[in-house]
């Protein structure tokens, strides 16, 4: 036995209401909800009954009405006002005065019908099977044995999006860290459990504090990989809490976490040893606090000629290659360049360098190495550079920015 | 010694150490080692070898890098796997990159933890305690993680294992100059450890 809902523009109450008797619910659409009251029987007692209580749960006015089928049951609410029983076997002859528009279906298949002078769902039963397929196809068959009430179908069960929130009211304020972490702690156990049980971790953590006389405060982390641990967030909520604390005592918390899938890894018995992830943010966002977030991170070379271009990622692994022992020269950058004096040759050859760095007589030298770029934007950059052997300090690159005439130490090749 | 010559005659081997190879010798796991030298003596063109050879083998480098002063470029044309080096930019702030590798390396699971004082104050170094060090090789002791550092001097003392200092030798430079190339440097390293030195050249080119 299927019960259905009818009730245009209170589609929530609808669902509520069908939840308290069934978890096994149909959205239809947006004003009909079906769901199955099958064993309710043995708690309420005959569908008169069960039709009562959930009138009276719902508390609105609403179409109702109990089929043995769901299409049978769909089409009885739409069609009928108040509550409905339609008793197993009669369901075409309860069914036959509804209006044939109830029916659904193509625009073509309505027009043919209304040519034909088919106006409800018992003239249209009461067509030959045979020749309503042959004129109208399956559609019409499909349709036809749903006007007939005979149509028996599974549910196509509303699964709720799985939200993992929690919220708490205080009742007087919090303005102290400790005892903040103290809550959080349980609301945050209380969703890695939640997420456990729906076999989840989590990659993002939002927390949103409404606060007395002042703007809210969020937090939102971002992990890099799933992770279900409830300390390891807690740790990494206090950490943020330290670096970056509310203004003011906090009066009601709001605490999400996004799930995705869990994490899976292989371990090979002779992969080397890599740093435990949950550890490793933990650590990191210690050292985030320490020296700030941007400057934290594997760096990674941007698609761009503008020297000592550079964003920072996060760390992810490689495959294994094999690299020569020999040491490449490399250069050590200063950042930002030392400002620098240089005297040249007629020339034009840096023949003395005058820098913060020390000062000397240039030994050896090769350039220049002119590079331009960005001229079409207002960042253009245009320099000539030099390597340079000064005399008692080192190998140095410096470079004479062209488009404001100043020359620089760049940095020393080590 | 004797000791361990009865310990051998029960069954008990001694311990062997760990090491990784570069080009200045074998770089021992779960110790100190200290890489000293003047401006342009071949310290980062070494540290930067040490992080590619490490990379390359999948391992997971730390880089805490007192000076901003790590080139990005240089380091992938070394062979550096920068995906795999988490680099931490410490601002001029020496005690800062001090905490990040003590924490780091309190961390474990990295193979090289290298803390760059290249161009740090000499003032601010030698003010760092030897406590400091030796807390950090505590830090590292028993794991698999080598500890490194790059400075102008040798400062750790007795808690480094292996002490490698470098001296520039010679430039090279190739072609016509002016409009010639800057080829390498040749470098001599002197690397000291158990009290007994051992000297290696090599050189470093672009």
């Amino acid at each position: 036995m299927f019960a259905c809902l009818h009730a245009p523009g209170n589609l929530a109450l609808l669902l509520e209401c069908a939840g308290h008797f069934s978890p096994l619910m149909e959205e239809t659409s947006p004003d009909t909800v079906v769901f199955d009251v099958r064993g309710l029987r043995r708690m309420f007692g005959a569908e008169e009954q069960i039709a009562a209580a959930i009138a009276r749960r719902l508390g609105i006015k609403a179409h109702l009405a109990l089929a043995a089928n769901p299409d049978a049951a769909v089409h009885a609410a739409r069609g009928f006002s108040g509550t409905t029983i339609v008793p197993v076997g009669r369901e075409a002859a309860m069914l036959a005065p509804l209006p044939l528009y109830l029916l659904g279906g193509s625009s073509e298949f309505a027009r043919n019908l209304d040519l034909w002078g088919i106006r409800t769902f018992g003239e249209f039963a009461a067509l030959p099977p045979l020749g309503v397929v042959a004129r109208l196809g399956e559609e019409g068959d499909q349709l036809q044995r749903q006007a007939s009430g005979a149509v028996q179908r599974q549910l196509r069960l509303r699964v709720d999006p799985l939200v993992f929130r929690e919220e708490r009211e205080l009742e007087d304020s919090i303005d102290l860290l400790e005892p903040l972490l103290f809550l959080l702690s349980q609301m945050l156990h209380d969703v890695c459990e939640r997420l456990r049980f729906h076999g989840r971790a989590t990659n993002e953590l939002r927390l949103r504090l409404k606060l007395e006389r002042a703007a809210d405060y969020t937090a939102t982390l971002s992990l890099p990989v799933p992770m279900l641990n409830a300390k390891v967030l807690l740790k990494l909520l206090h950490l943020e809490l330290t670096g970056r604390p509310p203004q003011a005592p906090a009066e009601r918390l709001y605490l999400e976490l996004v799930p995705v899938e869990p994490r899976t890894t292989q371990h090979g018995l002779f992969l080397p040893a890599a740093p435990e992830p949950e550890k490793l943010e933990i650590t990191l966002a210690r050292i985030r606090g320490l020296v700030g977030a941007a400057n934290v991170g594997a760096p990674e070379i941007l698609d761009t000629h503008r020297p000592d271009t550079f964003r920072m990622s996060m760390l992810t692994g490689s495959k294994e290659t094999n690299v020569p022992l020999c040491p490449k020269l490399v250069l050590r950058r200063f950042r930002p360049p030392h400002p620098a004096k240089v005297w040249c040759t007629e020339q034009g050859k840096p023949a003395r360098v005058f820098s913060p760095v020390g000062n000397g007589t240039v030994l050896t030298c090769a350039g220049p190495w002119h590079i331009a770029g960005d001229w079409w934007t207002a960042e253009a950059w245009d320099r000539q550079e030099w390597d340079v052997e000064i005399s008692k300090l080192g190998v140095f690159r410096i470079s004479r920015d062209n488009l404001r005439g100043v020359w620089a130490l760049d940095g020393n090749y080590d | 010694m004797a000791i361990w010559t009865m310990a051998e005659s029960l069954g008990f081997r001694k311990r062997t150490e760990e090491t990784f190879p570069s080009i200045a010798g074998d770089i021992p796991r779960g110790a100190l080692t200290e890489i000293a030298g003047p401006v342009s003596s071949g310290r980062t063109s070494l540290l930067h070898s040490l992080l590619a050879g490490m990379t390359s083998r999948q391992e997971y480098c730390a880089l805490l890098d007192a000076e901003n002063t790590f080139h990005p470029e240089s380091a992938a044309a070394s062979g550096v796997r920068l995906s795999q080096v988490l680099w931490v930019r410490c601002g001029g702030n020496v005690e800062h990159a001090l905490k990040a590798a003590d924490m780091l390396a309190q961390g474990g699971g990295f193979g090289l933890v290298a803390i760059d004082l290249g161009d740090s104050p000499e003032r601010a170094v030698r003010r760092i305690p030897l406590a400091a060090w030796f807390r950090m090789r505590h830090g590292v002791e028993n794991t698999r993680t080598a500890l490194v550092t790059v400075a102008r001097a040798i400062h750790a003392r007795s808690c480094s294992a292996l002490k490698v200092e470098l001296d520039r030798k010679h430039t090279f430079w190739r072609g016509q100059l002016p409009g010639g190339l800057l080829n390498g440097i040749e470098v001599a390293a002197h690397c000291t450890r158990n009290h007994q030195t051992q000297e290696h050249v090599f050189t470093a080119r672009r």
